[in-house]
């Protein structure tokens, strides 16, 4: 293809340097690079949209009359915040994992029913929602209750009142807080490594024990985390932005 | 019993409401008729604003009765929706929602609330906030207008819901002079149109003008009470005496 000057391009730079970028001219390495990088997008993307309904979700519920859902919820809140997310992760699949059951597959083994990359996703989503929960509760309380009690005196119940009114201000509130937390929502989803989860540092330490080009190889998972990260920070700005409350502030 | 125009539309029987320990409304009655204007008065603390918002059952009473339209507004298995629909409150600090456009803050409530049909709603929204003269405003968002606008599409996302009784609660008392004049100007039209109107205020000359009934209120209870003719020239009771004394 058209980027075959890429590849001859690094083999020459190889030759020159000894700089070893097997994942950009090996077409073996260069999947497995990709599809690393493809799992950690997606892993992010899933998590990220998860933790943030359960953080709305979560903040919904401590504003309950039921002493006991707030209770449960601020549990999950203190569970979560309060122990490592390695732990976590480890605790899910190794621990609630082996309570599952399990189905035969087509080839007649028992298979457990969630897989590693879906192991990941619950423990990661239910780390960073823990912080969403909180996140989105300060902005809740930002909220003027005068504002609140101009939706109910126009008919509005508690569900369409979150929704309509509280939920909009509030997010603009947290955005900042959210943002930050999402960033680490990204770099935390490379400890689904330790479960083997084909995320982008498991890919690429697979590529450097085979080509043993460690240091090529760390050098562009830094870059490529700087990108995805990048990559969140801008598109959150620019939705800071965009639900910017005209007439206040700049 | 079903209610007939005839009889009055808000009627509030010995209301004692109280905050924990704090008694604010110590036994307030008054009826209202279709289409008058009242005017409740007093010092700060007297519980007017109370008082309008167990009306709209925004806050629970402890004792005593509030019928709209005959219907009992504290009754448990109360319709809130249905009592909202009749009764429009605007606030003191408009209360408009900011991340939307004046328009926006008009047509949500019958859009969301009354799932009435968005083009019609529209058409209305227009309609009234032309009426509230912002016409040309009907895109700018609440941080971009002056306190006397926001309050007058505060007026205009109330009467949305085309309700039949208005509440007032002091809606000019954080506007400058000069834009409380088309403040008052919006409530004195949509008086003389016949709408039932509660307000509390603090605008004298705007009550004597307006009300057919002045109500006087200190400490929880509805000291004195009268048509204004009678109520600003011979005020009978001593705290009415000083109030009138104080912001005259
Ligand atoms: N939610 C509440 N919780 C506790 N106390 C309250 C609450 N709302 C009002 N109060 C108290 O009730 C009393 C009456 O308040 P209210 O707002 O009805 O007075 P007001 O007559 O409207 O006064 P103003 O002219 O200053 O608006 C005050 O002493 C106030 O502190
Ligand atoms: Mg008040």
């Amino acid at each position: 293809m058209e980027w075959s000057w890429a590849f001859d391009w690094a083999r020459e730079f190889y030759r020159e340097t000894g700089i070893n970028l097997t994942f950009v001219y090996d077409s073996f390495d260069r999947d497995r690079l990709a599809r690393g990088f493809m799992n950690t997008v997606y892993l992010s993307l899933i998590c990220l949209v998860l933790s943030v309904l359960i953080g709305i979700a979560g903040a919904w519920l401590q504003g309950s009359k039921l002493v006991w859902t707030r209770r449960i919820v601020q549990g999950y809140i203190q569970f979560f915040r309060n122990t490592p997310p390695l732990v976590q992760l480890y605790f899910f699949f190794f621990a609630v994992g082996s309570l599952m059951p399990t189905y035969e597959n087509r080839f007649g083994m028992q298979e457990p029913m969630l897989d590693n990359f879906t192991w990941a996703v619950i423990s990661l989503s239910f780390f960073a929602g823990a912080f969403n929960v909180e996140i989105f509760r300060s902005g809740i309380e930002a909220v003027p209750t005068s504002t609140v009690e101009a939706a109910e005196s126009l008919g509005y119940n508690r569900l369409q009142t979150y929704r309509y009114i509280v939920l909009p201000l509030a997010f603009r509130v947290c955005l900042p807080a959210l943002n930050n937390n999402l960033v680490n929502l990204v770099k935390t989803t490379t400890l689904a490594y330790a479960i083997a989860v084909p995320e982008m540092l498991y890919m690429a330490n697979q590529i450097w024990s085979d080509s043993v080009n460690v240091p090529e190889t760390m050098t562009f998972l830094l870059f490529a985390y700087v990108f995805l990260v990048g990559l969140l920070v801008w598109a959150m700005h620019s939705w800071e932005r965009a639900m910017r409350l005209p007439g206040y502030g700049r | 019993m079903a209610w007939t125009p005839d009889q009055p539309i808000v009627s509030c029987k010995e209301v004692h409401k109280a905050f924990g320990a704090v008694e604010v409304l110590k036994g307030v009655s008054l009826d209202v008729a279709k289409g008058e204007t009242i005017c409740v008065i007093g010092p700060s603390g007297s519980g007017k604003s109370t008082l309008l918002r167990c009306i709209n059952a925004l806050v629970p009473i402890n004792s005593g009765s509030i019928t709209v339209e005959g219907q009992e507004v504290h009754d448990p298995k109360l319709d809130k929706l249905a009592l909202r629909r009749k009764v429009g409150m605007v606030f003191q600090q408009y209360n408009l929602f900011p991340h939307k456009s004046a328009l926006q803050n008009v047509m949500m409530a019958p859009v969301t609330v009354l799932k009435q049909d968005k083009a019609e709603v529209e058409q209305r929204a227009y309609r009234l906030l032309k009426k509230v003269r912002l016409e040309g405003k009907e895109q700018a968002y609440p941080g971009e207008l002056s306190g006397g606008q926001q309050q007058r599409v505060a007026i205009a996302r109330a009467l949305a819901m085309n309700p039949d009784v208005m509440l007032f609660d002091e809606v000019t008392a954080a506007l400058d002079p000069e834009t409380v004049k088309e403040v008052l100007l919006t409530i004195r039209e949509l008086a003389e149109e016949g709408m039932t109107c509660l307000l509390v205020t603090h605008e004298m000359g705007f009550a004597r003008e307006i009300a057919d009934m002045i109500y006087f209120t200190d400490r929880g209870v509805i000291v004195e009470s009268g048509p204004p003719k009678d109520f600003f020239a011979s005020a009978k009771d001593p705290r009415t005496k000083e109030f009138l004394s104080q912001i005259l």
